[in-house]
């Protein structure tokens, strides 16, 4: 039995395989250049900046285009700014809202702090008790091939929390151009 | 023979300012509660064509109304001025991408306050939003409430402007407290 846990890269890879309606927002820093990496499109909408605001702004968007899949993928960092975002989702329940945490415990942009996810708080039991239809903790690829098949069932709001390793990455750049990244998006679903 | 006389009343400024919303296709109604706001967020739960949300803090609203309108749909944030500061990194996000973006925003500690803890960031209130980069409307009189919603609306949804509108605490402390 294997301890590894996930790499970051593969893990984004595989939830993005089959993405056809999927609906992307990433948080700031690693999240956003792993989405990017896993390949540019005018339905992933990047966030640069923000911090605390990728979960939120999933909502907003779920909110107006119900007949979506809307997949927030995010940093534990990110997610721990914009804690009070999953009392506001349990209370709003949108069916076609999933967050994606990749939690290697660790701010990872900033030098590598341990997080508060390093030191026992535990995000999946914050979603539970906000109220998410399942909240589950993802340490290895069978439970993330399988959580992954509901996240375009709109079935209620999935939080998947992601254990991966610290191990960075090249830096896959999209642009910082924050008027073309919404425009594009825009366009893309009129 | 009875009195069959037609009074005209008149509507409220609360009416006329979820009005406004309506008339221009409002979707989605994000807020931090406040007295001032409470009988606008009472008729937003009581009308099915407008979705209010109830935040934890203040900027959730404005990247919520962010990610609203990448989908299409229109939003405005409620709030009161001692929320504003809490918003100040998440308003980068509007001018970095360019969002239309309205907060209506109930002013305290201005006029007839007693808690003095209310002052200090309703001093700073419409400097810090200015600073972000929002144009600031400040209304006092409530027969202008609906119209400087409408007009707001308008701008911002028309040509991705950025508007805060302050309605004074006198306008407000005349009808609630």
């Amino acid at each position: 039995m294997s301890f590894k846990k996930l790499d970051r890269r593969e893990a984004v890879s595989s939830l993005l395989e089959h993405r056809a309606n999927l609906l992307i927002v990433s948080g700031l820093g690693s999240p956003t250049y792993d989405v990017h990496a896993a390949g540019d499109c005018d339905q992933n909408f990047y966030l640069w900046g923000a911090m605390g605001g990728a979960a939120m702004m999933g909502l907003g968007l779920a909110i107006a285009r119900p007949e979506k899949s809307v997949l927030v993928i995010t940093g534990d960092g990110e997610q721990l700014m914009g804690i009070g975002g999953l009392a506001t989702i349990g209370v709003q329940k949108p069916k076609n809202l999933t967050l994606a945490i990749l939690d290697n415990g660790h701010f990872g942009e900033t030098g590598m702090q341990k997080s508060h996810t390093s030191h026992g708080v535990d995000l999946v039991t914050i979603a539970r008790g906000s109220g998410f239809f399942e909240a589950v903790e993802i340490n290895n690829f069978s439970e993330l091939n399988k959580i992954k098949k509901k996240i375009n069932l709109n079935l209620g709001s999935l939080f998947i929390n992601i254990k991966i390793d610290n191990n960075s990455h090249d830096r896959s750049l999209p642009t910082l151009d924050g008027v073309e990244i919404k425009n594009r998006f825009r366009r893309s679903l009129n | 023979m009875s009195d069959t006389k037609q009074y005209k009343i008149k509507s409220s400024w609360e009416e006329c300012l979820f009005n406004a919303l309506k008339q221009a296709g409002v979707k989605q109604l994000p807020y931090v509660p406040d007295a001032g706001h409470s009988k606008v967020i009472d008729m937003a739960h009581k009308d099915p064509d407008i979705r209010p949300v109830v935040l934890t803090t203040e900027e959730e609203g404005v990247a919520l109304s962010c990610g609203a309108w990448l989908g299409g749909e229109k939003s405005v944030l409620l709030m009161q001025s001692s929320g504003v500061g809490n918003c100040i990194n998440m308003l980068s996000l509007l001018s970095n991408c360019n969002f239309p973006f309205l907060t209506i925003v109930t002013m305290r500690g201005e006029y007839g306050e007693f808690n003095s803890w209310q002052v200090p960031m309703s001093a700073a209130t419409q400097k810090s939003l200015e600073l972000m980069g929002l144009t600031v409307l400040r209304v006092d009189d409530e027969d202008e409430v609906g119209p400087t919603v409408d007009a707001a609306l308008y701008s911002v949804y028309s040509s991705d402007q950025r508007i805060a509108i302050l309605l004074s605490q006198k306008l407000i402390g005349r009808k609630n407290w």
